[in-house]
């Protein structure tokens, strides 16, 4: 190595031989939210999809299901409510899923294209770039629900205006819960195409299973067995955390189980894309080249 | 013991220094006992069949796979104990493509630099640089997409280097180039070592990039088969090129350069 060389490493690594300063994390992750949001603004149609699936439920599904299925005073509603500010907290619970369900569907492309490798050959912790990518699924999925709920204020949804602060912190454990939980996932997938199995055995029973659109003493009602697996279900209490955090309260129940399951779906997503310990390690990658 | 001591801190590390690394997936193995060292400031070509294990190698070295047999450092840094001291001394070029298509060459080359802690104004400056270097300056906001195999391969290259490694690891970095592009990029490569005193593994299968001159490594279904400079190893095989000493190595029946071309 020449001098010169190992002057600008030196300049490079601000004059320091061990580890990064805060300001090369920063600028890391921003490297790395900005690169989802780009990626994010080239893919209209999913921008667009993504705000179109929980409008269609709220000006169709709940129009016509307002007049079948009556919602019972329960916290925290304080008064009888209207089927479609019922499923609201919902319907931003179900932005989050698709959100980080997508996230983990961007990490298996990013994986088959390759462009993985190039985040894991990154000289920062593996932990801290995996943490980055999954709080700019976060950060981008939040941005969706906001503009979800504006809409939602137009058709009558109007939560107290305190609320929209307070979810705000709801949202993000959800968030880090469920692109955790597709973090997880992706780790398990070996290629693009198994994805659609996520969507039929991950997706669609995480949230049917759930409070997303039922009261569960409704559900309780109706098979005692659905009630249980809701019970079971992570996807509830992050619904019900959003729904409390929407009306300025706090479901402290709730809130332990989301941040349980984000210590548990993490942990599981940085081991697995652990080279030392993880999965990805265990089996053939780059097309068959040895 | 003193003096012993003093010797040893005044020798340079290796660039590379890979002892004793085996791997294999399942209870298939594809490495068996790999060692070799790459000094500082040389051309190395790894030269093997496809399926030798190049790949696997490469994906070892760069902290994509654990090493659980045998070590790797990169300048001294044990890729397992010290990964972030040893992967910012490094540099890589997959064989497979790794650029973002629906993004331009300036977003995806900020990524990178993003991803070695270089900020925004030092990476503009690097980035021109280096693109003025290749001769790609004027397409710097073109989406990597409208690029040709030869293109994408420069933006790669030019990727590999923003953070200015020490050590570049090139797997296949030519495979699927016409003649000119490829004869452009190892020229590209050659005069980073020259000019620049960067380290390079340039991984291959084609004979026809290995010059007298450079430091070869014969890959062999995850066996090393030699090790040094290429003249010497043609001297000690008795053969009068390399493919030809490849052939007798291998005891292939099958005529060396007919198999590796």
């Amino acid at each position: 190595m020449t001098s010169q060389v190992q002057a600008e490493m030196l300049a490079a690594d601000g004059g320091r031989r061990s580890g990064f300063s805060l300001r090369h994390y920063l600028i890391c992750f921003r490297g790395i939210v900005f690169r989802e949001a780009l990626r994010f603004l080239n893919q209209r149609e999913r921008f667009i999809s993504s705000l179109v699936r929980p409008l269609l439920w709220l000006f169709i599904f709940a129009a016509g299901f307002r007049q079948v299925l009556g919602v019972s005073i329960i916290p925290p509603y304080k008064t009888y409510v209207l089927y479609e500010v019922y499923i609201t907290p919902g319907l931003c619970g179900m932005i989050l899923l698709f959100s980080g369900m997508q996230s983990s569907l961007s990490m298996v492309y990013d994986r088959e294209m390759g462009n993985m490798r190039t985040l894991l050959v990154s000289p920062f912790p593996r932990w801290f770039l995996l943490v980055s990518k999954l709080l700019a699924g976060v950060t981008v999925s939040i941005l969706q629900v906001y503009v979800f709920l504006a809409i939602a204020w137009f058709w009558g949804v109007k939560p107290p205006v305190i609320g929209y602060l307070f979810i705000l912190p709801a949202l993000f454990l959800a968030g880090v819960m469920l692109c955790a939980l597709g973090m997880l996932l992706s780790s398990m997938i070996k290629q693009l195409e198994n994805f659609a199995g996520i969507m039929n055995f991950v997706i669609f029973p995480m949230y049917f299973a759930s409070s997303a659109l039922y009261p569960l003493w409704r559900i309780q009602e109706a098979s005692p067995l659905l009630h249980k697996i809701c019970l079971a279900n992570p996807f509830t209490y992050a619904v019900e955390l959003v729904r409390f955090a929407l009306y300025g309260q706090v479901n402290w129940h709730s809130l332990l189980v989301v941040v349980g399951c984000i210590l548990l779906f993490l942990g599981g997503a940085i081991y697995a894309y652990d080279p030392s310990k993880g999965l990805l390690s265990r089996r053939q990658d780059g097309g068959g080249n040895t | 013991m003193q003096h012993v001591k003093a010797d040893k801190a005044m020798v340079p590390p290796a660039a590379l220094e890979v002892s004793g690394v085996s791997h294999a997936y399942g209870r298939k193995r594809v490495l068996s006992d790999v060692s070799f060292t790459i000094p500082q400031g040389h051309f190395t070509v790894l030269l093997g069949l496809n399926g030798a294990g190049k790949t696997t190698l490469f994906s070892l070295i760069c902290h994509l796979y654990d090493t659980r047999h045998g070590a790797i450092r990169i300048f001294g840094h044990d890729i397992v104990r010290q990964p972030g001291q040893a992967l910012r001394r490094l540099g890589i070029v997959f064989q497979a493509r790794t650029l973002d298509l629906d993004l331009s060459i300036h977003q995806n080359l900020a990524y990178h630099a993003s991803l070695h802690g270089i900020g925004r104004a030092a990476a503009r400056e690097r980035i021109r640089l280096l693109l003025q270097q290749v001769g790609m300056i004027d397409r710097l906001h073109d989406k990597v997409r409208a690029l040709s195999g030869g293109q994408m391969r420069r933006v790669e290259i030019v990727r590999a280097l923003l953070h200015r490694p020490p050590l570049l690891l090139l797997d296949e970095a030519t495979v699927g180039l016409d003649i000119q592009s490829r004869a452009d990029i190892l020229a590209t490569i050659r005069n980073l070592v020259a000019e620049e005193g960067i380290s390079v593994l340039w991984a291959t299968h084609l004979i026809d990039e290995v010059d007298v001159s450079d430091r070869v490594v014969l890959l062999h279904k995850g066996r090393v088969l030699a090790d040094g400079r290429v003249s010497d190893v043609v001297s000690a095989t008795g053969a009068e090129n390399i493919g030809e000493a490849f052939g007798i190595l291998t005891r292939s029946e099958v005529r060396a350069e007919g198999v590796l071309r």
